[in-house]
C-alpha cells in the first residue's frame, strides 16, 4: 500500500454505485451530471463484481446501488448477490416506478438488505409533475406497498423545493401510511441539474424555517415510530455542511463508466484528474488518485478556516459549491457567514426564491448517437 | 423514551445486521443508510440480542460477564435498548 499523503487516510465506509444514468423520471434537481453519460458506456456485470468485491476488502460496508434507476440494469440482482457474497449492505435507491412483483422478490432472495423509495411530491398531481411523468406517485405507491408486504425496510426519499415545500406533513403522514422506517427530507443542493434549475426551486428563508419547525415536530410526534433524517438547506444558512463529512474521508462515488469521485458533484470541478476502475483498483484510486488528494485533510484550507475551531468539523464546506459561487474550488464554502461571498450568496438566494417556476426537465442531450 | 421491560423479548428487525469490521477493528451495527460503531460494552451487549431470551436473561448472563451489581447493569442494559429501539435499528418481538 502506498500512502502518499502526510496524514491518516482512513478506509472509506460507504460507496455510492451509480448504475446508470438512464432513468423514466425526469426530475429537474437530479443529482447526475447535467452530460449524461449513455448505456454504451455503462460498465459491465463482470467489472461492477470485481469492484464491489474491491470495495469490500479496502473497508467499505454499505453500498448504495443508485442511477439514475439501478432497476434499468437488467442485471441488478447478480449485482445484489455481489455485494451480498463480499459481506456488502447492499441499498437500493430506487424511484419505484419499474420494479414489479417477482423482480422485486428476486431482489429480496438475492440478499438486499434496504430499500429507498423517492416521492417527489406527496400527492399525485405534485409528484408526476415534478417527475414529469404520468402515473408515477400510483406506482410508487404500489411499489412501497410490495416492499413492505415482502418485509424489507423501507426509507421514503423527498427532496424538498419551492414547488413541495408545503406538503412536509403530508409527506410524514405518507411515510406512516405506506409503512416506512425511515423518512429522509433533502432540501434540494443545487449542483448538476438542480443548478440548471435554481431559479424554479429555491425557497424563501421563510419557507425554510417553517419546514424546519414541522420537521422538528414531526420528529418530536413519531419518536420510535419513524426516524427522520433531514439534510438542511444551504444557501440560507449561517454555516456550510460538512460536505461529504470531508473530501475523500467516507465515502466514494462510481460513475455509470467507472470514473470514481469523491462525491457525484465533483466532475464540476475541471481541474480534477479521476481515475477509472478499468485501469485502477479501487484501493489505489482511494488512497493515491490526484481527485481524492486533492482536497483532503486540511492543509489546502485558507487562513480563514485554518485558524476556525470547526475547520474538522465542517471540513471547508463544500468544494463544488466553493468553485461554482467563487470561481475557486480552494476557497471557504461560500455559505459559511465568514466568508467574503457570505452577502452574495444570501442575496442571490432571495432573488432565487422569487424566480420564473418553469422546470428544465432532466434528459438526455439530442445527438445522432442513440442513448 | 421507549421504556423496556426485563420480560421483553428483543431483536434486531430485517435490514439491520451485525459484523465485524475487519478493516477498522471492532464492530458495527449496519443499518438503513448507517453505520453504528459499537464500543467493547456495546458489541457484548447487543451480541446477545437473539430474539429468543428475554433482557432480563441477557442483563442475567452479562452479570456472569462483568463484575458489577445486577441493578447498574440492568439500568445500562435497559436504557442502551431503549435508545435503540428510538433509532429503530432493534425492536420488541
Amino acid at each position: 500500500m502506498t500512502h502518499s499523503q502526510a496524514y491518516d487516510v482512513q478506509p472509506p465506509m460507504g460507496m455510492l454505485a451509480e448504475l446508470t444514468h438512464r432513468c423514466p423520471l425526469q426530475c429537474p434537481y437530479c443529482s447526475n451530471p447535467v452530460a449524461l453519460e449513455r448505456r454504451r458506456q455503462e460498465l459491465d456485470t463482470a467489472t461492477w463484481q470485481r469492484v464491489f468485491a474491491e470495495a469490500a476488502e479496502l473497508g467499505v460496508l454499505q453500498v448504495h446501488l443508485s442511477g439514475g434507476e439501478p432497476a434499468l440494469r437488467p442485471d441488478l440482482p447478480e449485482l445484489v448477490t455481489a455485494c451480498v457474497d463480499a459481506g456488502l449492505y447492499s441499498n437500493l435507491i430506487t424511484a419505484g416506478v419499474n420494479i414489479d412483483r417477482p423482480r422485486l422478490e428476486t431482489l429480496a432472495d438475492a440478499g438486499l438488505d434496504h430499500v429507498q423509495l423517492s416521492f417527489q411530491g406527496a400527492t399525485p398531481e405534485v409528484t408526476d409533475h415534478v417527475a414529469n411523468m404520468t402515473g408515477a406517485h400510483a406506482r410508487k405507491r404500489a411499489f412501497a406497498a410490495e416492499v413492505t408486504d415482502i418485509g424489507l425496510p423501507l426509507t421514503l426519499n423527498a427532496v424538498i423545493h419551492r414547488a413541495n415545500l408545503h406538503q412536509i406533513d403530508e409527506f410524514v403522514d405518507l411515510a406512516v401510511e405506506l409503512g416506512a422506517r425511515r423518512l429522509e427530507i433533502a432540501h434540494a443542493q443545487y449542483y448538476g441539474w438542480a443548478l440548471v434549475n435554481r431559479a424554479a426551486l429555491m425557497p424563501s428563508r421563510e419557507q425554510v424555517m417553517e419546514a424546519v419547525e414541522r420537521v422538528e415536530a414531526a420528529r418530536e410526534r413519531l419518536q420510535g415510530r419513524l426516524v427522520i433524517d433531514a439534510v438542511v438547506p444551504d444557501y440560507h444558512a449561517r454555516l456550510p455542511k460538512p460536505c461529504m463529512n470531508g473530501w475523500g474521508r467516507q465515502s466514494l462515488n462510481v460513475t455509470p463508466s467507472g470514473k470514481v469521485l469523491p462525491c457525484h458533484a465533483a466532475e464540476t470541478i475541471p481541474h480534477l484528474e479521476f481515475w477509472n476502475v478499468a485501469d485502477h483498483g479501487l484501493r489505489e484510486i482511494w488512497y493515491d488518485s490526484p481527485a481524492f488528494n486533492a482536497y483532503r485533510g486540511t492543509d489546502w484550507m485558507p487562513e480563514t478556516c485554518q485558524s476556525c475551531e470547526r475547520k474538522e468539523i465542517d471540513w471547508g464546506g463544500c468544494r463544488c459549491q466553493a468553485l461554482m459561487l467563487t470561481g475557486d474550488a480552494t476557497q471557504m464554502d461560500p455559505v459559511c457567514e465568514k466568508s467574503p461571498y457570505h452577502d452574495e450568496v444570501q442575496t442571490l438566494a432571495v432573488r432565487d426564491a422569487s424566480g420564473a417556476s418553469e422546470f428544465t426537465y432532466r434528459r438526455f442531450a439530442r445527438t445522432t448517437e442513440s442513448a | 423514551m421507549t421504556a423496556i421491560q426485563e420480560s421483553d423479548i428483543v431483536r434486531l428487525p430485517r435490514g439491520v445486521r451485525l459484523r465485524e469490521d475487519k478493516q477498522r477493528g471492532g464492530w458495527v451495527l449496519l443499518a438503513p443508510e448507517r453505520v453504528f460503531q459499537l464500543d467493547g460494552i456495546a458489541q457484548t451487549v447487543v451480541s446477545q440480542v437473539d430474539g429468543e431470551c428475554s433482557v432480563g436473561t441477557i442483563i442475567d448472563r452479562l452479570c456472569e460477564t462483568y463484575q458489577a451489581p445486577r441493578e447498574r447493569i440492568a439500568e445500562d442494559v435497559t436504557a442502551m435498548f431503549a435508545g435503540l429501539v428510538e433509532k429503530r435499528v432493534l425492536e420488541v418481538a
